[in-house]
Formats: structure tokens, C-alpha cells, sequence
């Protein structure tokens, strides 16, 4: 039995739907107290325990319950019904930005959000220089917040709320801002808790994050709890779960799109032009889409997904990246992905092809597992980690040669 | 819930606050702090003009100090006055004023309201050390009496932190209070011996063939007796009067204990009305 750090206890919350917001006396006098508004649940009945030193995953559609649940374990909101916990200090990050005062310069907002989590001004002594350097804020730190962009705003109140060593870390919707080097910067710091044995509990809607940022994951629906497991399961049923516009047949786990254009058929191509299964690491293949449109297609882009077998993304090409959309398809024909050197190691994968709308937004077809395949050991001959990087070791500026494994 | 353990991790937010509000008051203008003197003095310069000069009302002779002097009569009420107006208004203000915090953070939300009254507290303390050094030159040695000063300027800021606690969390819910309390306090100032002596009002009046002890009811108002109190210890240097001073710190100990209630009755839900 592990620690629980965080449980919710047949938690619910009802909100106040005002069909004109009631603030003043007058309006309530008038209708002798009553003010017209509708209740509804946006929690329901929700139970859930995070255990000590995971990372735990909230997800559903907007205006599931997601933020609702984690303010209310951030003790923001009371619950109408039951009751959340959490053991150690909490330190939340919601939506955009944390509680700054928008008058304050960014380094008395940093006193006071820390004051907040009970850190002594000594504490934070010790940490300020820390915290404004994650941030990347140096310059700006004597300035109003009120004044800072958005990004800017998010990173001093993830910077301040990940620094303060909380024992139990709330994130809300916020990883998706901020530069490509905050986010990696983000990534390195939740790796770092994780290893300090903290708790974090995130909501996102970038699946392929959380997927593999999460151990477990919920997901809510209307404010009801649909779901608690292993990160890849729920997201999976999730995936297939809501996506279903017009499910086309499904020989694969699962399918979903509007069906205008159609992958009849993926295939890897080996070495000798020969539908495979099998390829072998450092191999020349082809991955092949059969497709068939019903009408003409504008600017499909055609992407694939190769995962290890416990769901871990381990690359995502398409042809928007790569800049090779095509301006239409109609009818049949296949698409090619030629890999010239096949870097995965040996293992089991595990691919989800797909056609989308330019925008990768809209898909026409999405095929989950459309296809397993196995790599076998070749060469590079590495045997650690997903991928090779198929690079040369030098010793003193020497090469060396191949080694024999026995003498 | 607010526990009291929260209360005291919350020290240091707290002082935070405080300061925060110290430094905040003055911060965009030139003079500064000098405000916090300007203001009541002009205030006082005109109240002066007006009803001692035109309208003549004479202040009452200290007993025992002899003194007789209007402005020092009036600053003795006009200051406690400042600091219930202001620290009422601006503290029953506070949960709308750092919504942004309450919506994104957790702590125990009524360290709001006692940092912003605290604040108005040290300012209205440091405007009495100006006036204290201002009856010197008019000859009266109050350095006896300021540790009772302080005591009653404590069970003021309880008073003033009970009503801005329970208004304030009301206010929330009904944004109509803090204008009512605009009109309420304009009535409440004039029924208050600020501009003029207590002896002005009578003992009884007759009302509608009733006789009404007038006085005893005047003085159900427990700023009568703040006042006093001071005036008292800084005016006629003299001790306060033991019933004055049971009964503001009895108004002020359940003034506290109702507002506090409220607050926490309502503090739940602040998150979601705000
Ligand atoms: N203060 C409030 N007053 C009234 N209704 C509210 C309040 N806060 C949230 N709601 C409602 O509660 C429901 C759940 O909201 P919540 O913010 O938890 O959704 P969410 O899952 O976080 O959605 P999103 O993915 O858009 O962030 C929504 O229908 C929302 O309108
Ligand atoms: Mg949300």
C-alpha cells in the first residue's frame, strides 16, 4: 500500500447558474429573496486517491469538472458534498497565472505568493535568484506584472509555484504556454519532482503529454468520474471514445473520422520491396497508405504514430512537418513514407496512421493500432533505450574497429 | 474553515500584507507619507473654519488641563473618525479588491481584511504621535497617557476589524453595501461628538409628548465613546471613565465574534461570487 497525497472523498459541487447575475440588494428585495438562478453539478459524486510520489492526470472535455475538481483540492473551492485531502504543502498553478497582484512589481509578487505557502522571508531569500532565473525574468523583475505578456505572466507563477518545494504540485491548462525552451525547462523540473518523491496532480488537454508525463489519469464527463487507471488505457478508451463521427468498420482497436478519404491499407515494405513485419534495426523500409477518397481532397496530411507497445510516442511524421502535403487527392492511389535507415531498436511497435484536414484538426480517417510490427536487432547494434542515434565513438581521435562479442 | 494553525502559518503573510499595504499607500505620489498627514489637517482646517469661526461652536475647557482650543478638540474626534471611515471602507473592501488572489490561491481569506485594517491602524497611530507633539506646544505633557492610547487604539482596530470582517463578506454576496455604507457613515459622523461638544445634546427630549433619554441613547453609539476616551487621555489628560471603557470593549469583543462569524460562514464560497 502506497501513500495516498491527495484523495477526494464522494466529492461534489454545485454551481449557480445566474440567468442575470443578482449582486445588487434592490433586484433581491424585489423578487423577495430569490434570485433566479439554475443549479447544476459540476461535480458529481467524484472519488479519487493520488498516491504519494505520481503523477496524476485530469482530462475530459471543456466544462467537465477538471478545473472545478483540482480548485477544489487546492482548498479554492469548498465541495458541497464530501470531502478532498491532501497531505504536505500544496501549490497550485490554475488556468492563466497564479494569484499575482497586477500593481506589484514581479519580486514583491514573489514574497507575496510565497508568503502564501508559508515560506519565511528568509526562505525566500534563499530561493528569489532561482526562481527569477527559471522564470528568465531578471530584467523585468522590478516591473508591475500587470505589464508582463501572458507567457511571461505564466512562467514567474510556474517558476514561483514549483520553486516554493511543494509537497503536492497542482497544475492547470498553463504547460501549453510559454516558449519551446520554458516548456523543456517545465518537462526537466516535473522529471525532477517526480524524483523527489512529489505529487503532481495536471490537467491538459494535450493527450500526447499527459500520456507520457502521467502514471494515472481520470477522466471526467459532466462532472462524473468515468475512469481512473493507467495513463495509456484511459487515454486510449478516451480517444476512441469521443471521437467517433462516423465510426468507419474497425478490423484495427479503434477508427474514427468523417470518412472522406479513406487508409484501406498501411504496409511496411522491407528491404526487397515485400510486405513485412519484421524489420531489422538500420534497414531501408517503406511504410505504404492505400488510400481511397469519395470526393476530391484538398491538402490532406497524411501522419503516422509509432509507439512502443505500453504506449510511449516514439516518433510522428507527417507530411505538414515535413512540408510534402499534397494540394489534392481523389480516388485511389498510396502515399509513401521511406525511412532510409530505420532507427528503432529491437522491440515491439505499434503504429496509428491517419488523414487529416490541413489543419490536423479535422480527421477524414484515423486508424488507432492500425498496425504491429517487430524490429529485430541490427545494426547500430545499441541496447539501451527506443532509438539509435547511430552515432561513431572515437577514442583519442581514433575509430576502432568493430569488436567480435567473443574473443 | 480557517483553523487557528492556519492563522498561524499565516503570520508571515500577514506581515507581508501589511507592509504591502503601508508601502502601497503613498507609493505613486510625491509627497508620500506626507499625505497622511495633509489630509486630516485640511480636513480639520476646514471643519475648523466652519463651525468654530462661523458657525461658533465653542470646544469645552480641559479638565485638568485648561486647554481650550478647537482644532486640538477636533483632531481628537476627527482622527479616530479617519480611521473608521477609512479602515471600514477600504477593509470591508479587500476580498473584492485581491479577488485575483482568493480565485487562485488558498489561504485563510481573512488575513485580507486584518492586514488592510492594520494598516490603517499604524497610520492612524502615526498621525497621533504628530498630534502629540503638536499639544506640546500648546502645553499638554500627554507622554503619560499615550500607553492607554494605545490600549484603546487596540480595542478600536477590533472594533473596525469586526465590522469590516462581517460588512465585508455581506458585500461579496451584495455590492449594494458598500454604497449604503457611504450614506450611513455621513449620518453616523454627525451623530458623533466630533464637530461638537457632547454637551450639546440633551439629556431628554421631548418626542411626540414622550420624554426620551436622549443621552443614554446617543451614547449606545460606542464611537461617543472612542472619542471620549481619547479626548479624555489627550485633551483633558485625565483617565477615561470605567464605563466608557467596559462598553467599548464589550461592543468591540462581540462586534468581532458576530462579523467574524459571518465571515466564515460565507468565506466558502467567495471563490465562486467573486
Ligand atoms: N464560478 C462558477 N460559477 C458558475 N459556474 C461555474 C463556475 N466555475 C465553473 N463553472 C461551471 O462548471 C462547469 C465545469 O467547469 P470547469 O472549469 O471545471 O471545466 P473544465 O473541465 O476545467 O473545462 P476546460 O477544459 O474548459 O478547462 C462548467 O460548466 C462551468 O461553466
Ligand atoms: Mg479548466
Amino acid at each position: 500500500m502506497s501513500e495516498v497525497a491527495v484523495s477526494a472523498e464522494h466529492v461534489s459541487k454545485r454551481f449557480r447558474l445566474y440567468h442575470e447575475r443578482n449582486n445588487s440588494l434592490k433586484v433581491t428585495l424585489m423578487r423577495r429573496g430569490r434570485a433566479k438562478f439554475e443549479e447544476f453539478w459540476a461535480l458529481d459524486d467524484v472519488s479519487l486517491e493520488v498516491p504519494k510520489g505520481t503523477t496524476f492526470g485530469l482530462i475530459g472535455e471543456n466544462g467537465s469538472g477538471k478545473s472545478t475538481l483540482l480548485k477544489c483540492m487546492a482548498k479554492i473551492l469548498h465541495p458541497d458534498k464530501g470531502i478532498t485531502n491532501v497531505n504536505g504543502k500544496v501549490s497550485a498553478l490554475l488556468e492563466v497565472g497564479a494569484g499575482f497582484h497586477p500593481e506589484l512589481s514581479g519580486r514583491d509578487n514573489i514574497y507575496l505568493n510565497g508568503s502564501i505557502l508559508g515560506l519565511s522571508k528568509k526562505e525566500l531569500d534563499a530561493k528569489f535568484d532561482t526562481i527569477v532565473e527559471f522564470a528568465g525574468l531578471e530584467q523585468f523583475i522590478d516591473a508591475p506584472v500587470k505589464n508582463y505578456s501572458s507567457g511571461m505572466y505564466v512562467r514567474l507563477g510556474f517558476s514561483v509555484a514549483i520553486n516554493v518545494e511543494p509537497d503536492v504540485l497542482l497544475v492547470d491548462e498553463v504547460l501549453a504556454v510559454g516558449d519551446e525552451n520554458f516548456q523543456r525547462k517545465c518537462g526537466e523540473k516535473f522529471a525532477e519532482l517526480r524524483e523527489q518523491g512529489k505529487t503532481i496532480v495536471v490537467v491538459s488537454h494535450a493527450l500526447g503529454t499527459m500520456r507520457n508525463l502521467c502514471d494515472h489519469i481520470a477522466l471526467l464527463d459532466h462532472g462524473v468520474l468515468k475512469k481512473v487507471g493507467p495513463a495509456t488505457e484511459v487515454i486510449d478508451n478516451y480517444v476512441s471514445g469521443t471521437h467517433t463521427d462516423r465510426i468507419a468498420d474497425g478490423d484495427a482497436d479503434a477508427r474514427w473520422g468523417s470518412g472522406e478519404a479513406r487508409i484501406d491499407k498501411i504496409e511496411i515494405l522491407g528491404l526487397n520491396g515485400q510486405p513485412t513485419s519484421i524489420v531489422h534495426t538500420g534497414d531501408r523500409c517503406t511504410f505504404r497508405y492505400h488510400y481511397s477518397t469519395t470526393e476530391a481532397i484538398k491538402r490532406p496530411v497524411f501522419g503516422l504514430a509509432v509507439s512502443t507497445v505500453d504506449g510511449t510516442l516514439v516518433a510522428g511524421p507527417n507530411t505538414r512537418d515535413a512540408g510534402a502535403v499534397p494540394e489534392k487527392i481523389d480516388g485511389t492511389g498510396h502515399v509513401d513514407l521511406t525511412v532510409s535507415k530505420l532507427l528503432l531498436l529491437p522491440g515491439r511497435y505499434s503504429i496509428d496512421v491517419g488523414i487529416f484536414d490541413f489543419t490536423c484538426v479535422h480527421p477524414f480517417d484515423f486508424r488507432q493500432h492500425a498496425l504491429r510490427f517487430d524490429v529485430e536487432a541490427g545494426q547500430p547494434h545499441d541496447t539501451q533505450g527506443l532509438v539509435s542515434l547511430d552515432g561513431t565513438w572515437t577514442v583519442n581521435g581514433a575509430t576502432l574497429r568493430l569488436t567480435p562479442d567473443s574473443p | 474553515m480557517a483553523s487557528v494553525s492556519e492563522l498561524v502559518e499565516a503570520r508571515e503573510l500577514f506581515r507581508n500584507l501589511t507592509l504591502r499595504e503601508l508601502r502601497g499607500k503613498y507609493k505613486q505620489s510625491t509627497l508620500g507619507w506626507a499625505w497622511s498627514m495633509i489630509n486630516p489637517l485640511a480636513t480639520m482646517l476646514i471643519f475648523a473654519v466652519i463651525f468654530h469661526y462661523v458657525l461658533k461652536v465653542e470646544p469645552p475647557t480641559g479638565k485638568p488641563s485648561g486647554l481650550h482650543s478647537f482644532p486640538f478638540f477636533l483632531l481628537c474626534g476627527l482622527l479616530p473618525w479617519n480611521f473608521l471611515s477609512v479602515g471600514l471602507t477600504a477593509g470591508m473592501g479587500a476580498p473584492l479588491a485581491n479577488a485575483g488572489l482568493i480565485k487562485k490561491v488558498y489561504f485563510p481569506r481573512e488575513v485580507l481584511t486584518a492586514s488592510v485594517v492594520t494598516s490603517w491602524a499604524v497610520q492612524f497611530a502615526i498621525e497621533l504621535v504628530v498630534v502629540v507633539i503638536a499639544f506640546l506646544f500648546v502645553g499638554n505633557v500627554t507622554f503619560q497617557w499615550l500607553p492607554a492610547v494605545v490600549m484603546v487604539i487596540l480595542i478600536q482596530t477590533v472594533f473596525v476589524y469586526g465590522l469590516a470582517l462581517g460588512l465585508g463578506a455581506i458585500n461579496v454576496y451584495f455590492r449594494d453595501v458598500q454604497h449604503f455604507l457611504g450614506i450611513a457613515m455621513q449620518l453616523w459622523f454627525y451623530a458623533t461628538p466630533i464637530v461638537y461638544p457632547i454637551t450639546l445634546i440633551p439629556a431628554h427630549a421631548k418626542l411626540f409628548g414622550h420624554s426620551l433619554p436622549m443621552r443614554a441613547l446617543y451614547e449606545l453609539n460606542p464611537m461617543v465613546r472612542f472619542v471620549a476616551m481619547y479626548r479624555d487621555l489627550l485633551y483633558n489628560l485625565r483617565w477615561f471613565s470605567l464605563a466608557d471603557f467596559l462598553y467599548v470593549t464589550g461592543v468591540a469583543v462581540v462586534t468581532l465574534a458576530i462579523g467574524r462569524g459571518i465571515f466564515l460562514r460565507l468565506e466558502p464560497r467567495f471563490a465562486e461570487e467573486l
